[in-house]
């Protein structure tokens, strides 16, 4: 019997808890999607909730895919890969997550900035943002400052997160950040900012209170920040 | 004879080597020599400073100018800080597709369809390794739309007339599921940019 029969052969039914958990990191950092649906249907089945589920087995899984990714262990086909099998885990949680009524630690409202349609880290870091229990605004690709300010003053998040992949672009982060303290509510919000070719440099510059380099960064940031503000509140 | 400090290095990106070895045979700059990186740290451009510092050091005090063939391309300025405590000058604009199109064509094309995906000659006929291989579209086909669905049109800037590359990009359009333009630019934009540098290593002569 070969290996890879031997790994496909796998059932994920017959397995504990422990194990199968380990083994659904095993199959988020394989990018397996059916089978992390699959093993989230069958962990809430045993009675789990969803909260559970999700931090245990998605949470710390794609915990495991961003420390490989920041070590240059994996790429980033990789990585999109096990994100998209953690959306499929998520799309199972999140009706479950939204019944249980419980509050989210945050609110973030992101978007990739006018004449950028880059949105692969952006879509990463709503996700593990979510999966931190943050609710997620997202306005997509190509927002004028226009779009940033009527979702802020819609949705009233604590975080304004902002992506841009082209060096083109990212000075365009400037532009919404000015327009904030020109309005004079700059100081209302947080804001992140990411994006490949930004640095902790260019988020001082521009006047952000973070640059965040990849979305496991994103999501410690957030929390510490939030937490920090209502402290101080 | 000539010796080794008598020469300008030009350090490059590999999807230009083509390119600069038709313009320097063009214009006879016998003179020239070419240092070639990867052409695949497209693909991870945080790594480019790091690589051209390596060669601009392994080169140091064996020419007499040293020039570097890399835009920007996407190091969001890193390229340029090294360069600058190297004392280095780089290509202009913000990739190569602005070099080769001119600013003003770029820029057109840019507003006339944001979801605009370029191919350069290089590009086209290194599609399959480059992109479909380098980004992992062979092992994973669904990365496709995921990497490519914001996009809308692919323009391949053509420095050659070859139908072999018209063909090969137009074939990867198909495989990318975007519209297919052609624009041909010819080497004018790099000729320009190297004869500044070579103005200006001559005088330093």
């Amino acid at each position: 019997m070969s290996e890879e029969y031997y790994e496909d052969d796998i059932d994920l039914a017959s397995l504990p808890d422990d194990e199968l958990v380990e083994q659904m990191h095993d199959d988020l950092y394989d990018g397996l999607r059916d089978e992390i649906v699959e093993g989230t249907n069958i962990l809430l089945g045993r009675g789990w909730a969803a909260t559970r589920v999700l931090d245990e087995a998605l949470v710390e899984g794609m915990r495991i895919v961003g420390i490989d990714f920041r070590d240059g262990i994996l790429f980033v086909p990789e990585v999109l890969m096990s994100a998209n099998a953690m959306k499929g885990g998520m799309e199972v949680l999140r009706p479950l997550l939204a019944e249980t009524g419980a509050k989210p630690i945050g609110k973030m409202v992101v978007g990739t900035v006018k004449g950028d349609i880059h949105d692969i880290g952006k879509n990463l870091v709503a996700m593990m943002m979510e999966g931190a229990g943050f609710e997620v605004i997202d306005l997509g690709i190509d927002n004028p400052v226009e779009n940033y300010l009527e979702a802020i003053e819609e949705h009233q998040p604590d975080i304004l997160g902002m992506s841009a992949l082209l060096t083109t672009t990212m000075p365009y982060m400037k532009v919404v950040i000015d327009t904030l303290v020109e309005k004079g509510i700059r100081d209302d919000y947080i804001v992140l900012v990411g994006g490949a070719p930004l640095n902790e440099e260019f988020g001082k510059a521009v006047g952000a209170d973070a640059y965040c380099r990849d979305a496991a960064v994103a999501v410690e940031t957030a929390q510490a920040l939030v937490a920090q503000r209502r402290a101080a509140a | 004879m000539e010796c080794a400090v008598d020469r300008v290095l030009v350090i490059a990106c590999g999807a230009l080597a083509h390119d600069l070895v038709r313009v320097r045979d063009a214009n006879g700059w016998d003179h020239l020599d070419f240092q070639c990186l990867p052409a695949e740290l497209h693909n991870r451009p945080e790594k480019i400073p790091r690589a051209v510092r390596e060669k601009i050091q392994q080169a140091r005090g064996r020419y007499r100018e040293i020039f570097v063939a890399y835009s920007d391309c996407g190091t969001g300025g890193e390229l340029d800080r090294v360069l600058a405590e190297e004392n280095v000058e780089r290509l202009p604009g913000a990739h190569c597709y602005e070099m080769f199109a001119g600013s003003r064509t770029f820029n057109e094309l840019q507003e006339a369809e944001l979801g605009t995906f370029y191919l350069t000659d290089f590009l086209a006929r290194h599609f399959e390794r480059v992109m479909v291989r380098g980004l992992g579209m062979d092992r994973h086909p669904e990365l496709r739309d995921l990497y490519f669905g914001n996009y809308r049109k692919l323009v391949l800037l053509a420095q050659l007339d070859d139908a072999d590359i018209e063909r090969r990009a137009r074939e990867a359009a198909e495989f990318l599921g975007l519209d297919f333009e052609r624009v041909v630019t010819g080497d004018s934009g790099l000729d320009s940019a190297l004869r500044v540098r070579m103005g200006v290593a001559e005088n330093a002569a």
